[in-house]
């Protein structure tokens, strides 16, 4: 470098001449330009804008310059550099663009791949088909009431006016529990419904008393594709004061409802069950046809077998000699009671064909269920 | 109770158009199931007629014999001319009179009669058996032989009644009255708003004193016995067609006349009722509980030794009979040639239901006199059943109705219920008004009075109608069920599920997502699994509840633990197919309390003391409910990732630890010892609650003497707690921690101890040591290398955060803190940093 002089004539010194740094420019934007990856930039970078590359040189002998030449000259070589800086990043940019997307490419995977190294687990379809009846329920202020399933015969039977005699105690199919010392005769049953379970409510709860109850009941029946000694029913118990039949069909409409959709109802019957008075049996308008297979052979329905109508269970007013083993007033209350099995609405919502599958734990049937019906 | 509409059609005057459907429709809005109606003759096409045999050539070379006959048709086959038939029945001969079908007809389920060529001659036609009319059982096993007296080319279709509709009606324990012909056209008769024809509207001469005598020493057991005597039927006489036909519509055999017209009678009228051979009968029958030993052959030839509760019928020598249920053989009715029963006495009684249901559950013996009076027989129809028994022995067999009438009647007033006009009205939330209440209830037999209060006398055929909800049903239904509102209560609010349901869904879900599949297994096991779980001849889960009425006799008790029946499922996929399974199952277990006794039932009158209450949950067992897992297989499948990792004992473990989360249950895991568990690889699983340690399960790997004897995959591993004792030691309400946000200082460990120190106690040392500052600790590695470490010992390497909330620690901080955790976990497990 040149000591400084000031006599020096800018113009005079060679590498500070415009043209010269016009040249110096054109060059680094052409190397920029020409530079084909982000390597050969970085080299062309230390070319061009590096401390020895021309226009830092030049830049230096701005010093050398008489003061009246500095600023022209400074200006002369800060706009170049500007613009060889601009250029510098403007490729740096597009350079790495270039790169990203090729190594985004590179880096493409087959998002086909299973990942299935701990498989889904999922709880039993009886069990979550259950949660989602009492959810309605509890949406609806009931509770749900739980009871003993190895139950004493006053339970299950004597307080649901099932007398020791009458018919329909022979024809339930009890499984009984042996006594002390190997006796026949214990007074426990495994409970065959769980209307035991509205008795226990109404004797321990305060009155109104809206509860429903789910649960694992057991008749003496042999496994086959429509029947398991070991079954599970919801049942429902409402007793209040001016409880009617109506209400009983209001609460079993908004049921289906709830489970299958706007527009479904039900049907009540006349039967007879010993604990409730007056009985019915309910059924539910057949939700995949609704009705529109019945006389229709063009339409068969295979859900209702095209009866239009699903047997649902059993219901009734709660008989007050019920209520009165209760020591509820039978003239100032009155209740409604129905009950049903999950297995059989589970048959039918979900197409289950053999009660053996629901049973047996077979993960292929139970997985497709996951965590919630 | 079948009911044929032809039949019903007796008492009803329907109209001509209405189908058996049709009266389906009606009776089941009304409350009667009727399940199918069945269409006789359904397909059936004529000509189907009367033909006579008039020649029999036995056909032979067969296999089995073949008959080439000739039948006179009369003019049905057009030409007049004996028709030619082929005939593999033997139970006919020539002059019988037969039901022939001819070519051109159609039997029941499509089959075309033609002329064909067979065993070498042409068949122009078939002679009928019942079973090919589709009539059901005569019980001749073969060709119908009509009575002689049947024209011959009479239309057979008519003759027997082969068209009809049968409704086929499930009837409810509680309307016996349902259970005949007069029940179902009462109903009928209400249905449609028609009058009925009552067939127990008959004239009966009143009793007088020359009847056979009869001695009812329990009026209680038996209120009401007529007794009436027919005298010389005709030996030859056998049931019309018509009669025959009606029973076996609806479902019953005929077997002789006698027989048949009291089955019949009691189809029409509901009532049962027996015919004795008076030549039979010794003396004076009577009516009293059997006495201590006594024995009765039934007729259907059971010697059956009585109870003291069974009410028999008697004659001199003994019982002749099971009241209600069945005669005794000494006394019944003979048809054989040898000893044809000539005259007979007809017992027409009404008995206790209670008393019948009892001795025919007793004697294992459900018969249809049973059924009827177990569910309610109409007492007032006894007389006229046994005139109308008595009218068809004198029409059908030719005897001779004695004059001497005898009934024994202990007296009773009609019973009477007393109901609020307007309670129906209250029942169903529906204002039918009183008018239309009294009508309803006229229209089913009662008798009314009153004006707001109603006295309601009800029908003698309705014993079900006690009380006032009876009438409010029978308004109700009538008035029709499907006219009832839709409205909904205001249930009181509730307070959600309780506690113990929201566990019970967390801790499936929280499975669920672990990866594990439920099942819900039966809780039936047999008392040698225990053996096979490898429980100590004293472990307490060998207490189990039995039942006396198991369905397999291999598995009469309930289940202790969860594990036999989880086990099970597990064997059954593995044996389909699925060997990487995880199951869960939470259900209850059962154990019978040592000081378990019989409790007398309170009564249902009133509420039960809070005594008599917990006297009955005293015979209970205890029902806690259990969860329990079982692995086995691969836990993590091998894939494009890299390998996987087989189902071990660490998973059960993990599994529990899952479960005490949900509960916010603190679970001390420690090395154990039980049953069905490997020895060296059983984890004790303990909480504390309410100050006491209690063991609520165990996990690990199964013993492999367990696996070998259960079939399972070797190396399965289970998990069992019990949920209500997790439970109970839980908090359902963490409470939040104080987040810092300070810097963290790491520092690693690495300690040497002794191969058989458990990790949590060196752990809970260098917890308690570290002091406040310590925000967390993690175990990342185990490592065991004799070489390096000295033989039995192994290296613990744990990774501890500290982090203080008002400062950012310094180096020293930290360092003093990891060094007072070595220093503890030194003294307390001679633990020593690794060089």
């Amino acid at each position: 470098m040149s000591a400084p002089n000031k006599s020096y004539d800018p113009v005079e010194v060679e590498a500070l001449k415009p043209q010269e740094i016009e040249r110096m420019r054109d060059e680094a934007l052409a190397a920029f330009a020409a530079a084909p990856s982000l390597e050969a930039l970085q080299e062309a970078k230390v070319a061009h804008t590096g401390g020895t590359s021309p226009l830092a040189l030049a830049n230096r002998e701005i010093g050398a310059l008489p003061p009246q030449a500095k600023a022209a000259a400074g200006k002369l070589v800060g706009q170049a550099r500007g613009a060889v800086n601009k250029a510098l990043a403007g490729r740096q940019v597009e350079l790495e663009a270039e790169r990203d997307a090729r190594v985004l490419v590179e880096e493409a995977v087959d998002v086909t791949l299973p990942y299935d190294r701990v498989p889904a687990g999922a709880r039993h379809p009886l069990t979550t088909l259950s949660d989602r009846i009492e959810d309605v329920f509890v949406a609806m202020g009931y509770e749900v009431a739980e009871g003993p399933q190895a139950e004493a015969e006053w339970f299950n039977f004597d307080a649901l006016n099932i007398g020791p005699d009458h018919p329909a105690r022979g024809e339930a199919d009890t499984f009984f529990v042996e006594g002390p010392d190997g006796t026949a005769d214990s007074g426990v049953v495994l409970r065959t419904h769980t209307s035991p379970v509205q008795i226990r409510s109404l004797l321990a709860r305060e009155l109104p008393v809206y509860v429903i109850c789910p649960g694992r009941v057991y008749r003496t029946d042999e496994l086959d594709a429509t029947h398991t000694p070991v079954f599970h029913q919801v049942e429902l118990l409402a007793v209040d004061e001016g409880l009617t039949m109506a209400d009983l069909k209001g609460t079993l409409d908004h049921m289906v409802q709830s489970l299958f959709g706007a527009g479904m109802k039900t049907r009540l019957r006349p039967n007879f069950f010993p604990f409730t008075e007056p009985s019915a049996e309910m059924d539910m308008v057949c939700y995949v046809c609704r009705g529109e297979s019945v006389g229709n052979p063009d339409r068969p329905c295979r859900t209702c077998s095209s009866e239009g109508w699903i047997e649902l269970g059993g219901c009734g007013m709660v008989n007050p000699k019920v209520l009165a083993a209760c020591g509820v007033d039978p003239e100032k209350y009155s209740g409604f009671a129905f009950g049903f099995g999950i297995e059989r609405m589970l048959m039918f919502r979900h197409n289950v064909e053999d009660m053996r599958d629901m049973v047996e734990g077979d993960v292929r049937f139970t997985r497709p269920f996951g965590m919630e019906i | 109770m079948r009911i044929p509409l032809s039949w019903l059609r007796e008492y009803v005057d329907l109209p001509a158009t209405e189908t058996g459907r049709d009266v389906q429709a009606r009776l089941v809005s009304a409350g009667l199931e009727v399940e199918t109606v069945e269409q006789l003759g359904d397909g059936l096409k004529g000509p189907l007629v009367v033909g006579q045999v008039l020649t029999i050539e036995e056909l032979e070379g067969f296999k089995k014999p073949i008959r080439f006959c000739t039948v006179d048709v009369g003019t049905a086959n057009g030409t007049g001319d004996p028709q030619e038939i082929v005939c593999g029945a033997r139970n006919f001969a020539v002059g019988d009179k037969v039901v022939v079908v001819l070519p051109g007809a159609e039997l029941p389920g499509g089959f075309a009669i033609a002329a064909r060529k067979t065993y070498g001659k042409t068949s122009h036609g078939m002679i009928c058996s019942s079973d090919e009319l589709g009539m059901g059982d005569d019980g001749t096993k073969g060709i119908i032989v009509l009575p002689q007296e049947t024209e011959v080319g009479k239309d057979a279709v008519e003759l027997l009644e082969l068209v009809d509709e049968v409704l086929d009606i499930a009837v409810t324990a509680n309307r016996g009255d349902c259970l005949s012909l007069r029940g179902v056209a009462r109903e009928t008769a209400v249905a449609y708003g028609l009058p009925l024809r009552d067939p127990a509207l008959l004239d009966v001469p009143g009793p007088n004193a020359y009847g056979y005598p009869v001695q009812v020493s329990d009026p209680v057991g038996c209120d009401r016995f007529t007794a009436r005597t027919v005298t010389g039927l005709s030996p030859d006489a056998r049931s019309p067609i018509w009669l025959q036909r009606r029973l076996q519509k609806v479902g019953m055999r005929p077997i002789s006349l006698a027989v048949d017209v009291t089955n019949y009678v009691m189809m029409e009228l509901g009532q049962p009722l027996h015919a004795y051979d008076r030549s039979q009968v010794r003396g004076t029958v009577g009516v009293r509980r059997a006495e201590q030993g006594e024995k009765l052959t039934t007729l259907d030839g059971v010697e059956r030794v009585l109870h003291t509760d069974d009410l028999v019928i008697t004659d001199e020598r003994g019982p002749i009979g099971l009241a209600g249920v069945m005669g005794g053989a000494d006394t019944e009715i003979a048809d054989d040639a040898a000893r044809a029963t000539a005259d007979v006495v007809v017992e027409a009684a009404h008995f206790d239901a209670v008393s019948v249901a009892r001795t025919a559950r007793r004697h294992k013996l459900s018969t249809e006199a049973s059924r009827r009076f177990e569910r309610g027989v109409d007492p007032q129809a006894a007389a006229a059943a046994a005139q109308r028994t008595v009218d068809l022995l004198v029409l059908l067999a030719g005897g001779t109705a004695e004059a001497g009438v005898t009934e024994v009647v202990a007296p009773s007033a009609p019973h009477t219920i007393s109901a609020p006009a307007d309670h129906p009205d209250k029942v169903a939330g529906v204002t039918y008004g009183r008018e239309t209440v009294v009508r309803r209830l006229q229209q089913i037999g009662c008798d009314v009075y009153g004006q707001d209060e109603l006295i309601v006398t009800v029908p003698s055929w309705r014993p079900d109608l006690v009380a006032a909800n009876d009438l409010a049903e029978e308004v109700i239904r009538l008035e029709g069920y499907e006219n009832l509102p839709s409205t909904l209560p205001r249930p009181s609010s509730g307070h959600g599920l309780t506690a113990r349901q929201r566990l019970h869904r967390r801790v499936g879900r929280a499975l669920a997502g672990a990866g594990y599949v439920e099942a819900l297994s039966y809780p039936f096991v047999g008392e040698q699994v225990f053996d096979q779980l490898l429980l100590d001849a004293d472990d307490p889960d060998r207490q189990v509840v039995r039942l006396v009425n198991p369905l397999n006799d291999e598995e009469p008790a309930l289940r202790t633990s969860l594990l036999p029946g989880l086990l099970g499922a597990l064997r059954r996929n593995d044996g389909r197919g699925s060997h990487d399974l995880a199951l869960f199952e939470t259900g209850l277990v059962f154990h019978p309390r040592a000081d378990r006794a019989v409790v007398a039932a309170p009564p249902v009158d009133r509420r039960p003391t809070a005594e008599e209450i917990a006297a009955l949950d005293a015979t209970l067992p205890d029902q806690p409910r259990h969860v329990a897992v079982v692995l086995a297989g691969a836990r993590e499948q091998s894939g494009w990732w890299g390998g996987g990792r087989p189902a071990q004992w660490a998973d059960a473990i993990e599994a529990a630890r899952a479960v005490a989360r949900e509960a916010g249950a603190e679970l001390v895991v420690r090395s154990g010892r039980y049953g069905p568990w490997h020895p060296g690889r059983t984890a004790e699983l303990v909480v504390v609650a309410d100050g006491a340690e209690r063991v609520v399960g165990h996990a690990g790997e199964l013993h492999p003497r367990v696996q070998k004897s259960l079939g399972l995959p070797d190396r399965t591993s289970a998990m069992e707690l019990d949920l209500d004792a997790l439970q109970a030691a839980g908090d359902d309400t963490p409470q939040a921690p104080r987040i810092s946000t300070f810097p963290m200082a790491t520092q690693d460990v690495a300690l040497v101890v002794d191969a058989d120190v458990p990790h949590a106690e060196v752990e809970a040392a260098l917890r308690e040591g570290a002091g406040e500052l310590l925000e967390s600790i993690r175990l990342f590695d185990v490592y065991e290398n004799g070489a390096q470490l000295g033989e039995g010992k192994k290296s613990l390497a744990y990774a501890l955060r500290f982090r203080a909330g008002d400062r950012t620690l310094t180096v020293d901080e930290a360092s003093a803190a990891r060094d007072a955790a070595v220093a503890l976990a030194g003294e307390r497990s001679g633990a020593v940093l690794r060089a």
